[in-house]
């Protein structure tokens, strides 16, 4: 059965969360994009990416993404610690007549720069990170990959978002960080549709609120995959019914899906059921997005 | 001589603090006057880079030496620079260890945290 | 009072629901859950416990008084977040302020303010016997380790006397993580048998190392991959990891939980299994205090 084919007068920007870690957020987005005839895939969550481990791209071209960081000249500083005590990050301090800056902690807001009345500070660029784009069968691969210790993922989102090329007749599917903090939200932005991941267990629900509430906030339309699914009655599915939210599919508790997970493969390269499950879901979400498109919500 | 040690709260019966950069007081001790005097660590409020201010603090105040259970690195670079030495604190009292540091009884304290500062993100 | 952390590096191992079974096998009259970002301990932790609630305060956020504002666009131009916008009038957009203070310095007429935010909210939870401490970030909050910091002290202020406490981690390893690492006795890992679990144990056992706190590693779910299961036994025995168990996935134990009760609290074998990690944990965490 061949999923609904997206062309190009459908504007398909998927974005897949969840409220915590570990539900099956990637699973979700690696595996539709593997089912869609085109994809775009787009691993946000910069601080432990993981899609690239399952699509294995070759050969990706690796882009640097900086900002700026402040530079200070000995010469011109005159110590008058303006900029130290601007700073809201502490990412400045000035001792035995030198100024220091700590580069981990600052955020690149550009304040001390346009404070100092001596000029003394100057911008240089920093690496926080690299985009890397590769392809792997009929998807496109993205990755951002945020080096340790630093202060915000946020920059290489952006950069991330505006390098991958979006298109139109592609499914392009956001992986998004955990948790509904402000990298999360910088992922959605600009998204058409969200499809939340929940667990069965009250955990779960506690966490898809919390999730739902932020693309609400958002205006975002979304939809629910229940993962790991069991066969008792399942809090995430009566929160969903409660309020009124569209349950996409359900994918069941499987040992062998786990498994297969665990070690990186693609379940709908090495299973039909699974293929055959994944291109229906992939069909109710390209018919729900269309639809919100067509209401206009 | 001034020692800086991070306390409890600004009492001499307090204990000292397990935290350097998010203390809530430092107690500033002249060794020659025998005088004491807490200042509230404002860096306990920061989001981030808490140890850096703190730092600043110390250096402002003049301390030659810190007593500290703990320190992190970013607040050890302000430290060195400013010529503070530091001194690994036993156990949670103030005087003891401010005694203990003048009989020459603190170890130099040696092993220094890496920072990990990475909030805004999860 | 003597401090045990759980961390898992990665979300979604198990993390909670064993922490759960600590605190009712040790009968723990003090525990806590740092996991400000989606906080999970206490739907398992029935409370009828009164609670005191403080708000957490966190970066401040600009605001721009429109009466003053005289849409010259500096701040716009300034904002290095993408964080003002303008449809009619300048506004701030409150997620994506960074709290920076640039917009506040750059405005001719002085129009903008730094406003504290509340970022989330403190909960300490008390019955006279047990003392609960957690929070809740609002979402869209940078985490930082002060709110994890401030709900363990919460703990340590109102629960003096007691003598062992069991905190419930974050995941990751940033901030919020050796936040909760900072003063605590020993750290337990329940790594996941997977390769990307495997990832981040390694990266939080590196973080507890350097701090110099003993630590120790369970596998949740072992029977998801035993072959990975074995990798991970065999990396704590290359580094000298003590490991403390494994615990079988077991359906019982989503119906326990979500009948608000812990995997100790009914017959089952993923809760057989956590009672035998449980004793080998308090084994190494009384040696560190014979040591001491």
């Amino acid at each position: 059965m061949k999923a609904s084919i997206i062309t190009e007068e459908d504007s398909m920007k998927i974005a897949v969360l969840s409220g915590k870690g570990g539900t099956g957020k990637t699973l979700v987005s690696v595996n539709l994009a593997a089912v869609a005839d085109k994809a775009v895939y787009i691993d946000c969550d910069v601080e432990e990416p993981n899609g690239y481990l399952f699509f294995k791209p070759q050969n990706p071209t690796v882009e640097e993404i900086t900002v700026e960081m402040p530079v200070v000249d000995y010469e011109l500083c005159t110590g008058c610690r303006k900029c130290v005590d601007f700073c809201k990050f502490n990412a400045l301090a000035y001792i035995s007549g030198k100024l220091k800056i700590f580069e981990e902690v600052c955020h690149s807001c550009g304040g001390c720069t346009l404070l100092c009345p001596e000029n003394a500070l100057s911008e240089k660029k920093k690496v926080i990170g690299t985009v890397q784009r590769g392809s792997s069968g009929n998807v496109s691969v993205n990755t951002g990959i945020l080096n340790v210790g630093e202060a915000s993922g946020i920059p290489l989102i952006k950069a991330l978002l505006q390098e991958s090329k979006i298109e139109k007749d592609a499914l392009n599917i956001i992986d998004c960080p955990p948790g509904s903090a402000c990298i999360v939200m910088e992922s959605i932005k600009d998204v058409d549709y969200c499809v939340l991941v929940a667990e069965p267990t009250v955990f779960g629900v506690h966490n898809l609120k919390m999730v739902y509430e932020l693309v609400s906030l958002f205006e975002k339309p979304c939809g629910v995959v229940l993962n790991k699914c069991l066969e008792d009655a399942n809090p995430a599915e009566a929160f969903c019914v409660e309020n009124g939210i569209k349950i996409l599919g359900k994918i069941p508790f499987d040992k062998v899906l786990g498994t297969i997970n665990s070690d990186a493969e693609i379940i709908v390269s090495k299973n039909k059921e699974y293929r055959k499950m994944f291109n229906s879901l992939l069909e109710t979400i390209t018919k729900e997005v269309r639809n919100e498109t067509v209401t206009g919500s | 001589m001034k020692i800086a040690i991070p306390v409890e709260d600004n009492k001499i019966e307090s204990g000292v603090c397990i935290s350097f950069g998010r203390t809530p007081y430092f107690m500033f001790y002249d060794v020659d006057t025998k005088e004491s005097s807490f200042v509230y660590n404002s860096a306990a409020d920061s989001q981030g880079g808490a140890g850096i201010k703190a730092a600043q603090l110390i250096v402002d105040g003049k301390a030659e030496v810190l007593l500290t259970p703990r320190c992190g690195q970013n607040a050890a670079e302000v430290l060195q620079a400013g010529n503070v030495k530091m001194f690994k604190t036993v156990g949670t009292s103030i005087m003891g260890n401010i005694q203990d540091f003048i009989a020459g009884k603190l170890a130099v304290l040696g092993e220094i945290h890496e920072g990990f500062h990475n909030h805004g993100g999860r | 009072m003597k401090q045990l952390l759980v961390l898992s590096g990665k979300g979604g191992t198990g993390k909670t629901t064993i922490v759960s079974a600590f605190i009712k096998l040790a009968n723990a009259k003090a525990y806590a859950d740092c996991d400000v970002d989606a906080p999970n301990l206490h739907l398992l932790m029935q409370q009828k416990m009164s609670v005191e609630k403080k708000d957490y305060y966190g970066m401040g956020k600009a605001e721009i008084d429109s009466n003053l504002c005289i849409s010259c666009g500096k701040c716009k131009t300034y904002c290095k977040f993408d964080a003002i916008t303008f449809q009619n009038e300048y506004k701030v957009d409150f997620f994506a302020c960074e709290g920076c203070g640039v917009c506040v310095e750059v405005c001719p007429v002085n129009a903008i303010k730094m406003l504290p935010a509340v970022a989330g909210t403190q909960m300490l939870f008390s019955d006279g016997e047990q003392v609960f401490s957690t929070a809740q970030l609002k979402m869209g909050s940078g985490t930082s380790g002060r709110l994890v910091t401030e709900v363990k002290k919460a703990m340590q202020a109102k629960a003096q006397q007691v003598e062992l406490a069991i905190i419930d981690g974050s995941p990751g390893i940033g901030c919020p993580v050796i936040a909760s690492l900072s003063g605590v006795d020993m750290v337990l890992v329940v790594a996941e048998p997977s390769i990307s679990g495997i990832s981040d144990m390694k990266r939080v056992i590196k973080a507890a190392q350097i701090l110099q706190i003993l630590t120790v590693v369970c596998v949740n779910k072992y029977d998801a991959n035993l072959s990975k299961t074995e990798e991970i036994e065999a990396f704590c025995e290359e580094m000298a990891v003590p490991f403390v168990g494994r615990i079988p996935f077991d359906v019982m134990a989503v119906k326990a939980i979500n009948s608000g009760k812990t995997i100790v609290d009914i017959d089952c074998p993923s809760g057989r299994a956590v009672k035998d990690v449980y004793e080998n944990t308090i084994k190494r965490f009384k040696k560190t205090e014979e040591k001491t």
